[in-house]
């Protein structure tokens, strides 16, 4: 079953004037037809304005759509009686770790979202720790969140997430305030939940390098999806990919070039080994 | 003309139980005109650092002198130094209040004292400098997309007329596009306005490409200094200091590791293009029995 359907999904943003008429408005999307198996990892590309986040807030029911219907594990999110079943199917990560964390301490943090939902007391203590397990930051639960680095708070954030057991987790540029080594650590946590936890991830962002691990990958340009694929098809157009204000990660753009400077590789490579292989099994044919 | 930054160190909390040293008696000199990259984990020392560099926040010990001027002696116009050393904060646009871009971009001279026409004339000339034509001055900021807002912060800035502009992470939550877009206007007025740049960087990739000079901080100290090339040859170090060097300085590495002869300093696409080109043609160096036969190996 899809976890996520969208049919001719679209939603427009609506500005009102002194007395009260609409004065302008801005359809962010525009007709998303969109399916995502459980258990996939998707990852959606687009440069800003593009129409991705405000696709994410209509999966989270943070936004209703205004035409077309969304599906969130079958249940149509214009129904307002089911606004908090699709919350906690589908749980949100921001970019701003601070705008997240509102426990004083970071276990009491991670409670929050199940001790909401009503919870045992026990059964909320077995989830905290789990979850925090689960990203890597079990060591760190008597700690006051403002004593931890970038990417340690948006790893919490995500456990917080994860406690409330969804089905789907939305991440929107979680790693855009990140340093390097905060950005891997939280990519990899988020692969780990989607191979291990079997928890579809929808992961936006604009680090091309990123998205090399999804099972598909969504270009959006102007509210409508332009490009549909592997990273693999996506990342071998790298002039179509341009025209969309966007990249290929930078040992892609190497292979490219290389490419075009006459050697035999193959379009689409996406890892450091794969073009290393590449270019020593070129090497030995020579 | 330079900045020199002496012995400085930065206590956060002073003799409060939470006293922490986010600058650890950190020396250096910026020379005019140049392009430094400043890059370092969060909580490394980055932004205390920047935010001496205008006076914003005063060193616990030591001293940075501006012009050959002590910035900290008695009677030193701050103002002016505010003026001459701008400081473009991250998400500047949050920062953006007036009612439309113009008044927004002549805030800045206004303060400074100026005469009207002098504002007016300054806005213009920064705004052009910025890429945003006549068709923008009237829009309210917040209709921007949000490489527009950065251009109208930068602008802000400019409009004072500074001799260095530094920027911290001017290009966090851009896409793509927008982020070489912003980079290559820093890079434009560095070099036509001659304005010293100091760039605060989460994007090893974009330091490569752009600084002349990159200085790496950890724990509040200077831990490396030098160019992009030095400095990322060290990338063993840098990666337990939760950096990283380049990717494609990793692709010359691995083929260095394969047996390669191969240079592997390269930091950008191009240089790693050609180093793979030139490399490409030469024999392997034998691997296995590199310390009995030095780079003489025939091919494998």
């Amino acid at each position: 079953m899809n976890i996520i359907k969208a049919v001719k999904l679209a939603y427009e943003y609506k500005r009102y004037g002194e007395d009260g008429q609409v004065e302008e408005t801005l359809r962010a999307v525009d007709g998303v037809d969109l399916d995502v198996k459980k258990g996939d990892f998707v990852a959606i590309l687009g440069h800003n304005g593009s129409g991705k986040s405000t696709l994410a807030k209509q999966i989270n029911a943070l936004l209703v759509p205004t035409e077309g219907t969304l599906y969130v594990d079958g249940m149509d999110t214009k129904d307002p009686e089911k606004v908090w079943d699709i919350r906690q199917s589908a749980g949100m990560v921001f970019q701003n770790p601070d705008n997240q964390i509102i426990g004083s301490v970071v276990d009491e943090d991670v409670g929050f979202g199940p001790e909401n939902m009503g919870i045992p007391t026990k059964e909320i203590w077995e989830r905290v720790e789990e979850s925090l397990r689960s990203v890597g930051m079990w060591e760190y639960r008597h700690s006051s969140p403002n004593k931890l680095s970038g990417g340690q708070k948006q790893r919490v954030a995500i456990a917080g997430v994860v406690a409330m057991h969804p089905k789907c987790i939305v991440l929107d540029e979680p790693t855009a305030m990140l340093d390097p080594v905060g950005r891997k650590d939280v990519i990899r946590t988020v692969r780990a939940l989607n191979m291990v936890e079997d928890v579809t991830v929808v992961l936006i962002t604009h680090y091309m390098e990123e998205v090399i691990y999804a099972d598909k990958v969504i270009v959006m340009d102007d509210g409508k999806v332009v490009m549909q694929g592997t990273p693999g098809e996506i990342f071998s157009q790298v002039d179509t990919l341009k025209k969309y204000r966007l990249d290929v990660p930078q040992v892609t753009l190497l292979a490219y070039e290389l490419k075009k400077a006459g050697l035999d590789l193959p379009a689409g490579i996406l890892s450091i080994e794969e073009l290393v292989d590449n270019l020593c099994q070129l090497k030995s044919n020579m | 003309m330079s900045i020199k930054i002496e012995h400085v160190s930065h206590l956060y909390g002073e003799g409060e139980a939470f006293e922490k040293k986010a600058l650890n008696d950190v020396t250096m000199e910026i020379p005019d005109g140049q392009f430094l990259g400043v890059i370092g984990h969060t909580g490394s020392g980055k932004s205390t650092l920047i935010q001496h560099l205008n006076g914003l926040l005063k060193a616990t010990s030591g001293t940075i002198y501006y012009n050959n001027e002590d910035i900290y002696q008695e009677n030193y116009d701050m103002k002016k130094l505010r003026s001459k050393v701008g400081l473009v904060f991250q998400y500047p646009e949050h920062q953006l209040f007036e009612i439309d871009v113009f008044s927004d971009v002549c805030f800045g001279p206004k303060n400074l004292g100026l005469p009207q026409e002098e504002i007016e004339a300054r806005a213009k000339e920064a705004l052009e400098h910025v890429g945003l034509g006549p068709d923008f001055y009237k829009k309210s900021p917040f209709e921007l997309s949000g490489g527009q807002k950065r251009r109208v912060a930068i602008a802000g800035i400019l409009a004072m007329e500074p001799e260095v502009i530094v920027l911290d992470e001017p290009t966090a939550g851009l896409d793509p596009k927008g982020r070489d877009e912003i980079l290559d206007l820093v890079a434009e007025l560095h070099q036509v306005r001659k304005i010293t740049v100091v760039l605060v960087s989460h994007s090893m990739e974009d330091v490569a490409k752009y600084v002349d000079r990159l200085i790496v901080m950890d724990d509040g100290k200077v831990r490396f200094d030098g160019t992009p090339r030095e400095v990322f040859s060290h990338y063993k170090e840098l990666e337990k200091l939760g950096l990283a060097a380049p990717q494609v300085t990793y692709v010359t590495h691995a083929l260095k590791e394969k047996g390669w002869d191969i240079d592997t300093d390269a930091t950008t696409v191009e240089e790693a293009k050609n180093a793979i080109l030139k490399a490409l043609k030469r024999p392997l160096k034998k691997t296995v029995s590199e310390k009995t036969d030095p780079g003489k190996g025939a091919a494998l």
